[in-house]
């Protein structure tokens, strides 16, 4: 009996330091996004903060590049936060808001439509830089199912060093420096700052199909239908990016959507003008995003056009918000700076 | 199912437990439904080929088995009433019915296997002859035939020589046919043993199972680890020969070398360990088989269920034939020796082609079977040199640097011949072979060569290491099996052991996003 017990104590610390050992190498091999690609990093940040949200934006580049929370914040009080990854898909979108809503019920939630284009999984890795950051729970494990590409297994989801195993012989000092922590955040609630300066040129043509595929459009409702249920304000946005190019078919096809289920669309290409965006010098990589010039007039002129709209509240002098955003103002400033005079 | 797949784990993950907690008497009916699962999950077809089999060689074993009784029963009616003539007349007609029913469960069963090997094939000779668009170029073999015929024909022709009994129940024949470990890549099994333990009731037993998992991580572990990193260089180098000939084709023979065993004996060792996991042993295929002397010691020592079957099915009858008997009495005027020699030369170059033309449909196989029998009939005419040289020297040859040789020489040699594996062509095979001797690029070889194959010196570290690993433990193995010793040294350590295999393979082994999921090599034949 004794010797027993002992062959299944020391099985016991066998299995546990094995496990031990895995999840650290399995945290070691898996990629820290802290310096590239950093758009891998943002979906894990929401899980840093430690104040609620009256916005919520979700999307895809358009959403992480062009809209500033910093500014908002700065402007009208307005707190909010940027669910968005590279091309994050519209189910992606839909999951990444079903996880948000288990901890928070914002007022409004603004999704940008440029991904509604998309109607099947595209790329493993951008499907890793969107999901690896996120919680594990059931909306997790649905947008990972919804968003496989062909050659994908779903363990590997859950289990990081099955992807990344054959990493090991590509480790740098990040994945050390950043081995148990996720060190701090490379965004500004979600905004990636970027200080460029790439005018807009002729960009190529492309043939695209008029109709939007019926699936993105499917999960569009869902969202719409999400919302509602929570008594959530959905908007619809296009950032006002001229590439890639939002065709008119789509447009009609989104503003009938919206009018169909009594929610906002907000072109804002049409608005350039009115929001005074140059895509000579407000764009870092020549018209396809904002850079932080153009996110800031961006995020001026559209949270004015949301505070009016749904009565969004001035959280301004509340010390809870001040102390954060504070904070976050000054990294904002330091770092706008210190890129601008690198000449970045 | 792939063997390295999430799917295959969970099927086995669900399997065991359900093995073991139904009764003992159902167990085999339990293992016919997963393996039925299994089947079908490679495809319906597959299934309806091997339904075939079963119901062929059930009916013609059944047939052969109420002709042996009816044959024994009048025979001894006649015993008292008919002469010796008589009688043998009768015995004759009932061979006879026997025989006619063998040739045609033979012909049913080697015809779906010829089709489905050669259809392709034929096709495509039969378009390049007679014009036309090919036919049967959708033909592709199914799941395990290659082995499930064999095997399920080595009891068609115990039966038929009445060596084992003929089996009652058609779905145990079903459960030995579609035993789904064996389907991959083999072995090639015998239903006395395995076909009588796969019904046979099995009781849980721990340490059992723990050996067996020991077995399964050792074939993952040279799998994943070794072959599929190796299989990267070893398709790189074969697909272009233009580009890498000379000293490349010295580095793909010895890089294939190890790629085949790993992958081979990984597999095999995976199917062995499933099999004992479920209480059933599995012939081994493999006896160390890279420390043979001679390509005759090598081919008793690798695949050897497939070399058995040859032997006992095909050599054997056919060196004692009475077309064999007759021939060599024809030639007894050249002399004794070559009268001797004709049955067993012609015999052998036979089997030789024939395992060349089980490996596949190509040319290259053919040419591989023949050069191996050549190489084996050219040894054996050496022998009478070789005694004389060992007698001459005798301590040389008892020496460890010529036993060392002899194995080197013995892996070399293979290895060349499997050249004629890794080409489309017999020509391109033996034009790469032959650079070997004529150009002299080792330079081209580590200045950019090996970096361009598709690893990184990561890779080959790993690899290399992985080599090494398997070497020392076939070098341990001669004293006996390395789990039987793990396992002595109690539990924990063996599973400690069974952790650190899982672990490195985990960590090292090539699979997941962005790698091919390979099958077995030898599964294709």
């Amino acid at each position: 009996m004794k010797r027993k017990t002992l062959t299944f104590i020391g099985i016991l610390l066998a299995c546990i330091v094995f496990f031990g050992a895995l999840y650290a190498v399995s945290r070691l091999v898996a990629p820290k996004y802290h310096t590239s690609p950093l758009e891998g990093h943002l979906t894990g940040e929401y899980y840093e903060e430690k104040t609620a949200h009256d916005v919520l934006f979700v999307g895809d580049c358009e959403v992480f590049s062009n809209i500033s929370p910093v500014t908002l914040y700065n402007e009208y009080g307005i707190t909010s936060f940027i669910r968005g990854s590279a091309q994050q898909l519209t189910w992606q979108s839909y999951y990444l808001l079903e996880d948000a809503l288990l901890t928070e019920t914002p007022k409004v939630v603004v999704f940008n439509v440029l991904a509604l284009k998309y109607g099947e999984p595209q790329s493993e890795a951008y499907n890793r830089m969107t999901l690896d950051g996120m919680r594990l729970n059931a909306s997790k494990i649905r947008a990972i199912r919804a968003s496989m590409t062909e050659g994908e297994d779903f363990m590997s989801y859950l289990f990081p060093l099955l992807r990344y195993h054959d990493r090991i012989d590509k480790l740098t000092g990040e994945d050390f420096a950043y081995w148990f922590t996720s060190g701090e955040p490379v965004s500004f609630k979600g905004y990636l700052l970027r200080t460029e300066v790439r005018p807009a040129t002729d960009m190529p043509t492309e043939t695209y199909d008029p109709k939007l595929p019926e699936s993105s459009m499917e999960w569009l409702g869902r969202m719409a239908d999400l919302c509602e249920e929570k008594g959530i304000a959905l908007v619809l946005m296009k950032s006002p990016s001229i590439y890639p190019k939002w065709y008119p078919e789509w447009d009609e096809t989104v503003a009938a959507f919206a009018n169909a289920r009594g929610l906002r669309y907000d072109n804002m290409i049409a608005e350039n003008d009115v929001i005074g965006i140059d895509m000579q010098t407000d764009t870092c990589d020549m018209g396809q995003h904002l850079n932080v010039y153009g996110a800031e007039k961006l995020s001026r002129f559209y949270g004015a056009v949301l505070q009016k709209t749904y009565q969004l509240p001035d959280h301004r002098g509340e010390a809870a918000y001040d102390a954060d955003y504070a904070a976050l103002s000054e990294r904002y400033e330091t770092e706008k700076n210190l890129r601008r005079s690198e000449g970045n | 199912m792939l063997f390295p797949s999430w799917a295959f784990l969970l099927f086995l993950a669900v399997l065991v437990p359900v093995y073991y907690l139904v009764p003992k008497r159902i167990q085999w009916i339990v293992l016919l439904l997963f393996n039925a699962v299994f089947v079908c999950f490679a495809g319906l077809l597959g299934a309806v080929f091997m339904a075939v089999t079963v119901a062929s060689v059930y009916a013609a074993t059944r047939a052969f088995d109420a002709l042996f009784t009816r044959q024994r029963e009048t025979l001894a009616a006649m015993k008292t009433t008919h002469t010796k003539e008589e009688r043998k007349k009768t015995r004759l007609q009932f061979e006879k019915k026997r025989r006619l029913i063998l040739v045609a469960c033979l012909v049913l069963n080697f015809g779906i296997l010829f089709a489905l090997k050669y259809g392709a094939m034929l096709g495509r000779l039969s378009a390049g002859l007679f014009g036309g668009k090919p036919f049967g170029q959708d033909l592709a073999l199914t799941m395990g035939i290659s082995f499930y015929t064999f095997s399920t024909v080595g009891y068609l022709l115990d039966v038929y020589r009445e060596t084992v009994p003929a089996e009652r129940n058609p779905l145990k024949l079903a459960l030995f046919t579609s035993f789904f470990p064996l389907l991959v890549q083999g072995p090639i099994t015998r239903f006395e043993t395995v076909g009588k333990a796969l019904t046979a009731p099995h009781a849980f037993d721990g340490k059992r199972f723990l050996s067996a998992s020991l077995r399964i991580a050792w074939g993952y572990w040279k799998k994943l680890i070794v072959a599929d990193r190796l299989l990267v260089a070893v398709k790189a180098l074969c697909a272009r020969p233009n580009v890498y000939y000379g000293d490349f084709i010295f580095m793909e023979m010895l890089l294939y070398a190890a790629c085949l065993y790993a992958d081979f004996t990984g597999g095999i060792d995976i199917t062995i360990g499933v099999g004992e996991m479920l209480g059933i042993r599995i012939e081994e295929n493999f006896n160390r088989p890279y420390f043979s002397k001679s390509i005759s010691e090598y081919w008793r020592r690798w695949h050897i269920t497939l070399g058995e079957w040859f032997k006992r099915y095909v050599y054997y009858p056919l060196s004692v034939s009475k077309p064999m008997r007759d021939l060599s009495k024809a030639t007894r005027r050249f002399g004794a020796g070559v009268s001797r020699r004709v049955p067993v030369y012609l015999a052998t170059l036979l089997v030789w082609a024939l395992t060349g033309a089980w490996h596949g449909s190509n040319l290259t196989f053919l040419v591989w079977g023949l050069l191996n029998g050549v190489v084996i009939l050219l040894s054996e005419e050496c022998k009478p040199l070789y005694a004389r040289f060992h007698k001459r020297f005798p301590k040389l040859g008892e020496s460890a640097f010529y036993r060392g040789f002899a194995v080197i020489r013995t892996v070399l040699l293979l290895s060349s011949l499997r050249i004629l594996d890794c080409y489309g062509t017999v020509k391109d095979a033996f034009s790469s072979f032959f650079s070997m001797f004529t150009t002299w690029n080792w330079g081209a070889v580590f200045r950019g060569g090996i970096q361009s194959l598709g690893l990184s010196y990561t890779d080959y570290a790993i690899a290399l290491f992985g080599v090494l690993v398997m070497f020392a433990l076939s070098m341990v193995q001669r004293k006996g099996t390395i789990r039987k010793r793990i396992m002595k040294r109690g539990a924990v350590f063996s599973v400690c052991v069974l952790l650190v295999l899982i672990g490195t393979i985990l960590l090292f082994g090539r699979y997941g996003f962005g790698f091919d999921a390979s099958q077995f090599i030898y599964n294709r034949f």
